[in-house]
């Protein structure tokens, strides 16, 4: 009877342990909103949403003070758009070629090569950037800047190519063998199979794996700190110095902004929207997958 | 699902077979770019690093001089702060990993707990840089500490070592847990003596893989760590303290190039950290599934 009571008392103990540590790993995603949107009511309190998402400058650290997120958000915009004219459609190829072309051996010496390319961390990647890219592209286009936004929008592409690749991949592997059968035997070949049949089939797990590449383009940090630059103005020109919202968030923290003050409350606004942007694109993703899903069930 | 008009195109056999022969090498091509680029990456960074790789500096400390720096403080933060983050997240990880595959309930709450893991792991790491920076730093008042570090990286590895690990327990065969219920076995007793010991190598493989991310992560540590000076090992958790992807920054960040091929050295330092990491879970791997 005691021992029985005991093992119950363990049981218990255990199960508490457990949820206990479910619900912290739960309440770090609720924390997190609740932090920064807590944190950024101080900063829209006192400059208005109107000014944030409308004015054109943003200057917070100089006299002349100005809020506009558009030069950050356009920034960042632009370097994940060159990053998906690399990725996507090398990613996509990559994965046409791994699901429909390659043996298994090649395969197997392949997907090893992604996975090194995907492990290898951002700093290393922005190191590259800055002393290979840059200087190939200077050679090139010999006006541009030392700091530019081209060479890091590559190799953010470059880094994100076996997101896109492997997950593309995924999706493809997954059509059914009688969808290609079907077409091989209607006389088509393994192009007009794979473009005109396994492709469309695969569709929604592509989209949600390029919505997710370029969640990861935006969110990417250490590359565009290193050879994008760190000057905020809103451009198109891809040769120029440009600040994302991530080195903004780095260069902030990194100087010495009295703790409170406005401009310190900046990187709760910036960090605020990175991580709403980010969010809608995964949950995009997410839903797109879900939903063919369970169109195939 | 077929195009209709597939079969309906003859007659323009030979020139259909060129287009695909085109569109097999273009295939070929573009999965030739990620292999060409991860090549150019690595000659790249060992042209310039393998030049300052000696003892010098791997037990040196950072200097203004930079034939005499080197990337012992940052060896030994990286240390201590995998270390730190490993005893903290993997009990909470696997505690929740068992939790959410063996005792909850399934329903909406547990549905709605998933999806919320699931979404954390795709938030920017930068992210969790700002709320370590506000929580453990100022809030808990951990200040730029190993402390605040490890805690930091413990809520951004979460995520993904409590997914990696409910897989692992989600592969333990059904009939193993109910043999055991059926012989009068508590919920725990089945976990720890049926469940656990077989998922425990693909629960450590999963941890081994996100603690080398953690490892080579840089941009929450700037946000919460000390970049730059460090000149001495640190003594404990409060410490103040640098890790090796912070002083490679450090050093690329600075304009004269004898620093950046320091950061060259230093990565070389890293990327062979994380192989050995990555070469261990492969090989666990690999053993475990020779067992079964």
């Amino acid at each position: 009877m005691d021992f029985r009571r005991r093992r119950h008392l363990g049981e218990a103990l255990i199960h508490g342990f457990l949820l206990l540590s479910t619900a912290l790993s739960a309440l770090a995603a609720l924390g997190i909103v609740v932090l920064l949107a807590v944190e950024s009511f101080g900063f829209f309190s006192r400059v208005s949403l109107l000014e944030f998402i409308t004015d054109t400058r943003w200057s917070p650290l100089f006299q002349d003070q100005h809020f506009g997120i558009l030069p950050l958000a356009s920034a960042s915009l632009m370097v994940a758009t060159g990053a998906a004219l690399v990725a996507l459609p090398t990613g996509l190829l990559t994965a046409i070629f791994l699901s429909e072309y390659a043996s298994r051996g090649t395969r197997r010496v392949l997907k090893p090569v992604l996975e090194i390319l995907a492990g290898i961390p951002t700093v290393v990647y922005g190191y590259f950037a800055l002393t290979f890219v840059t200087p190939l592209i200077r050679w090139f286009l010999p006006g541009t800047g030392v700091f530019n936004a081209a060479s890091a929008a590559i190799v953010v592409g470059i880094m994100i190519i076996p997101t896109v690749a492997s997950l593309s991949e995924d999706a493809l592997r997954a059509v059914p063998d009688g969808l290609r059968e079907a077409a091989y035997g209607l006389g088509a070949t393994r192009m007009e199979v794979s473009t005109r049949v396994v492709v469309p089939a695969a569709l929604s797990g592509v989209a949600a794996a390029f919505i997710l590449a370029l969640s990861r383009a935006i969110g990417e940090t250490m590359v565009v700190t290193i050879a994008a630059g760190s000057i905020a103005r809103l451009t198109l020109n891809p040769l120029e110095a440009v600040q994302t919202m991530t080195a903004y968030i780095v260069a902030v923290s990194r100087g010495d902004t009295p703790q409170g003050s406005l401009e310190y409350q900046t990187l709760f606004a910036v960090g605020l929207t990175l991580f709403l942007v980010t969010l809608a694109l995964n949950l995009v993703s997410q839903k797109i997958l879900r939903e063919s899903r369970q169109e195939d069930a | 699902m077929i195009p209709h008009d597939l079969a309906a195109r003859p007659g323009t056999g030979p020139r259909r077979e060129a287009r695909g022969r085109r569109f097999a090498v273009l295939c070929g091509l573009a999965t030739a770019v990620g292999v060409l680029a991860l090549l150019v990456l690595l000659e790249d960074i060992l042209l310039d690093g393998l030049g300052v790789l000696d003892t010098q500096f791997l037990t040196g400390f950072a200097s203004r001089s930079p034939e005499r720096a080197g990337i012992r403080a940052a060896l030994a933060g990286s240390a201590w702060i995998l270390g730190l983050t490993v005893a903290i997240a993997f009990p909470v990880a696997l505690g929740a990993a068992i939790y959410l595959e063996e005792y909850a309930p399934r329903g909406r709450l547990t549905q709605l707990v998933q999806a919320n893991i699931a979404n954390l792991a795709g938030v920017p790491s930068i992210v969790y840089g700002i709320v370590g920076l506000t929580v453990f730093v100022r809030w808990a008042g951990l200040g730029r500490s190993l402390l605040s570090g490890a805690l930091t990286l413990t809520i951004l590895i979460l995520p993904v070592l409590v997914i990696s690990a409910q897989e692992a327990i989600r592969s333990v065969p059904r009939e193993l847990r109910e043999a055991a219920y059926g012989l009068g076995a508590t919920r725990w007793q089945v976990v720890r003596h049926q469940v656990l010991p077989r998922a425990f190598p693909g629960v450590l493989t999963g941890a081994i893989l996100a603690l080398s991310r953690a490892a080579g992560e840089t941009a929450p540590l700037i946000l919460v760590g000390a970049v730059g000076f460090i000149a001495f090992t640190p003594r404990g958790p409060m410490d103040e303290f640098t890790v090796l992807p912070l002083q490679i920054y450090d050093w690329i960040s600075r304009p004269q190039s004898e620093f950046h091929a320091l950061a060259a050295g230093g990565i070389i330092v890293l990327l062979a950290l994380l192989l050995a990491m990555n070469a261990a879970a492969i090989i666990l791997r690999n053993r475990y599934r020779d067992r079964r």
